[in-house]
């Protein structure tokens, strides 16, 4: 049982990855009360970028993340000036940004269809690697994949404890509010939304880089999509977002496994099954409206003019 | 905490000027005043806010700003927080000229401002609330304990850990006062403290604020409210239309002279002849219970009340005890049991808000826009959406638009509303006109029950009393009034008996004569501000 379970929870991390790093900036965007639909976009724009970077320096994992991250900041700038400077609607802007990155993506792309990268070897901690089940899964990784472990424990414990935390939870429950004691909240939400830029860059990044090492059109393949429902799955708290993107990450493991074991169930249903387990949940928390009310912030998805 | 010794007694007299300016720099020659302002102003398109505007507060002393809502009281307070930039003229603050840029700087400066609508964050706690305005290094479990301690000193009991939005109205407003006193202001504005205390908590916040003046804190306190003003305030300079129109001393004024100089003329009063006519019951609520979804709501708890034709009930309370909750059961807008409301002598509980007007309901809402009227909407089209049931409006299920247009040229002319005709849009009305024709339009339709949510809420003082005597005419003529209010003087001016809301439960409706300020105030406190007490 064990042999056959500690593939699945391996590949489940891999999986989950892009979705961690996605999710958990748009979980801090969202937090300040800008929602982001382009993540798809930025996250494909920030794939090519790394796929280009690492090609022209011989797969150089550090310069292809940095230069998702950078791509992905870069790609969510003008969504922050429609919304933020010029109070544009977040919804369409962020769908507009998920548009024009397949296209963009796609289009830089076109010159890197036949690269391939060599990937990334995971890095065994000693001793730690050794523990039964829990060892190869947890502790024998790719480097990125401990970096996410990291960026969690940051973003909970910026957010949970610090004062730039409380400053970004303070923004998106009541902009009025912080405005009016003297908090600059265009700034803190461009912070924001350059952070969520930079985390779906790297979700791109580990995508083209690590996880599928060859660029091929539109490859995150919904993910984008599923890091923003995440959020709202998780309930603007980022150890429930790690729980969501460890299941659906498992999710999609268990349906390649299931194939694999011939399993006699459509497999076009298999694929279908994490979106279908995502939109069940969706509905289930949503039902919740306390729950809702109590973690949402208040002003998600409204413009904030400042003045008057 | 000991308080510092205000940096300005050292510093020696610098402005001639200034000291003219101040009325009491005579008597204390050594003392800067804490703040001057010198001839502020400050346009709006369209509006002059602040036009030549003048005022000077000396260390301890409580300045009151007097004057109706859109005096220019607020702007002139936002000027000297920092939110709001002045277009000309000069602040001295400790005798130095000054430019305050934005409110970190007024707070450097030793400002604290308590907000009209507070400036605070529902879903943190309290200590989290207050840490967001202080420059002070993040430790919020040592700032929890000065808080606990401040908040003894100074009579403001809190609870560090709640949640904001657990608290009630008068605690919100603790929690801002503290805030502001643990930045060791110098000065402290507060914008319409008491618009939304119990006779109880203003009595405790003045207490407060004496406390706050003999340790040498100055105090700038807007009101429109006379007798408060007259009860705490040293001084006074009344503005009208954006200009000052005098400075007082209140105590040595009469309520009748302050009005004078606030509204240019007489405070007027209303009237409220007998009624001898058919006094059924206009409306009953039996055993009304009902569970709240939202979680920041309240729970209705086995509400009775009954209105009968002409008179006016009321019911007090601070808003957030069950008001929005009761209103929506009663207009409909949430669907409860048939026998919980009975309208006119039908049972209507699960009726929709059409099908009760359609059975003689009237129901003017709290937010005019919005609710009361569509912001964008013309007068004409605000008043079809209501009237549209009354003879005439329509043609085979068409809307006859002259009819409507004649309808609001009626109500515009009958009930003095100041605007363009019928085709002005609703947001370009003031509060008090477009108040007079939301309520014009529902006491056209004849209703047998009229229901008012915050009647005069941000109306001016004449725009206020034409509006209470409209009321009382009404219930005058064999109409049910039942009149939701913060304002405990506006109840105590129109209604014949009153009820108060707590916590969502309500108390018999007295007869006015039978009752007091003091005792609705202790019932509005309900039990959860006893216990803190």
């Amino acid at each position: 049982m064990i042999e056959n379970l500690t593939p699945i929870l391996v590949g489940t991390l891999g999986a989950a990855t892009p979705l961690v790093f996605a999710g958990l900036g748009e979980l801090v965007a969202e937090k300040t009360g800008v929602i982001n639909l382009g993540v798809e976009g930025m996250m494909l724009i920030g794939a090519i970028a790394a796929f280009a970077a690492a090609v022209s320096t011989d797969g150089n994992l550090a310069v292809g993340l940095i230069a998702g991250a950078l791509a992905g900041a870069l790609a969510s700038l003008p969504f922050g000036i429609l919304t933020l400077s010029l109070g544009a609607n977040q919804a369409a802007s962020g769908l507009a940004l998920t548009i024009f990155g397949l296209g963009l993506s796609a289009f830089i792309g076109q010159g890197f269809v036949s690269y391939s990268l060599s990937g990334v070897k995971p890095i065994a901690i000693p001793l730690l690697s050794k523990i039964p089940l829990l060892g190869p899964v947890l502790f024998n990784q790719d480097i990125v994949v401990y970096l996410s472990f990291v960026t969690f424990g940051l973003v909970a414990w910026v957010l949970a404890k610090t004062r730039l935390g409380l400053v970004l939870r303070a923004v998106g429950e009541s902009p009025e509010a912080a405005h009016a004691i003297g908090y600059p909240v265009i700034a803190i939400r461009y912070g924001a939304v350059l952070f969520g830029g930079a985390m779906a860059g790297i979700a791109g990044a580990y995508l083209s880089v690590v996880y599928t090492p060859l660029w091929v059109q539109n490859m995150t393949a919904g993910r984008g999509w599923i890091a923003v429902a995440l959020v709202v799955f998780a309930t603007w708290k980022p150890a429930r977002l790690m729980l969501g993107a460890y299941l659906f990450g498992g999710m999609t493991i268990l349906q390649l496994h299931a194939q694999g074991l011939g399993v006699a169930i459509p497999p076009q249903f298999l694929s279908a099954l994490p979106y279908i387990a995502t939109i069940v949940v969706l509905v289930l928390i949503s039902r919740d409206r306390k729950l809702l009310q109590l973690n949402l912030p208040a002003s998600l998805g409204k413009p904030f003019i400042a003045g008057g | 905490m000991a308080r510092k010794e205000s940096p300005c007694m050292m510093t020696h007299m610098t402005n001639d000027k200034t000291v003219d300016l101040a009325g009491k720099a005579s008597e204390r020659p050594h003392v800067e005043p804490r703040l001057s302002l010198q001839h502020i102003t400050k346009r709006y398109p369209g509006v002059v806010a602040n036009d030549d505007v003048s005022l000077t507060v000396m260390p301890g002393e409580i300045h009151a700003v007097l004057g109706e809502n859109g005096a220019g009281k607020s702007t002139l307070m936002k000027i000297i927080y920092g939110t709001v930039q002045a277009d000309g003229g000069q602040l001295m603050w400790n005798g130095r000229e000054t430019a305050i840029a934005n409110p970190s700087a007024a707070r450097a400066l030793g400002i604290g401002m308590v907000f009209q609508h507070f400036s605070l964050f529902e879903t943190l706690t309290v200590t989290e609330n207050i840490a967001l305005a202080l420059d002070a290094p993040f430790d919020l479990k040592a700032l929890a304990v000065r808080v606990k301690a401040v908040s003894e000193r100074y009579g403001l009991p809190l609870d560090p850990n709640r949640l904001v939005h657990s608290l009630s109205v008068g605690e919100r407003q603790r929690v801002e006062i503290v805030r502001c006193l643990l930045q060791d202001p110098q000065l402290l504005i507060l914008d319409e403290p008491t618009s939304v205390l119990t006779p109880q908590a203003v009595r405790r916040l003045f207490e407060t604020l004496r406390q706050l003046a003999s340790e040498g804190v100055s105090i700038l306190y807007i009101s429109h409210k006379l007798h408060e003003i007259q009860d705490l305030c040293d001084s006074a300079t009344v503005m009208r239309g954006g200009r000052v129109t005098g400075h007082a001393n209140p105590k040595q004024e009469t309520t009748g002279s302050l009005a004078r100089m606030m509204i240019g003329r007489d405070l007027p009063i209303c009237q409220s002849p007998e009624y001898t006519g058919d006094s059924r019951f206009a409306l009953e609520v039996r055993n009304l219970s009902a569970v709240s979804v939202d979680p920041f709501g309240v729970s209705l708890q086995n509400i009775s009340l009954n209105v009968q034709r002409g008179e006016v009930v009321g019911i007090a309370g601070i808003s957030g005890n069950g008001q929005a909750e009761l209103l929506a059961a009663l207009s409909g807008e949430d669907s409860v049991d048939y026998d919980n409301v009975i309208l006119d002598g039908i049972p209507v509980g699960k009726l929709d808000a059409g099908q009760r007007r359609d059975l003689g309901l009237a129901f003017v809402p709290e937010e005019r826009l919005g609710r009361g009227a569509v912001p964008a909407m013309s007068l004409a089209d605000n008043a079809m959406l209501t009237a549209h049931r009354q003879a005439g409006m329509k043609h085979y299920g068409l809307l006859n638009y002259a009819a409507t247009r004649e309808f609001a040229k009626r109500c515009i002319e009958r009930f003095d509303v100041r605007c363009n005709g019928p085709q002005s849009a609703a947001r370009s009305l003031s509060g008090g006109n477009l108040q007079k024709f939301i309520v014009g339009r529902e006491i056209m339709q004849a209703p047998k029950l009229m229901i008012v949510a915050q009647p005069t809420w941000g109306v001016d003082v004449g725009a206020s009393a034409f509006l209470r005597q409209t009321l009382i005419d009404l219930s005058r003529s064999g109409v049910g009034v039942l009149v939701i209010s913060e304002e405990l003087d506006e109840l105590f001016e129109i209604c014949d008996r009153i009820a108060v809301l707590s916590e969502g439960r309500l108390s018999a409706a007295m007869p006015k004569e039978q009752t007091n300020a003091e005792s609705i105030g202790l019932l509005m406190a309900g039990k959860a501000e006893k216990e803190v007490a």
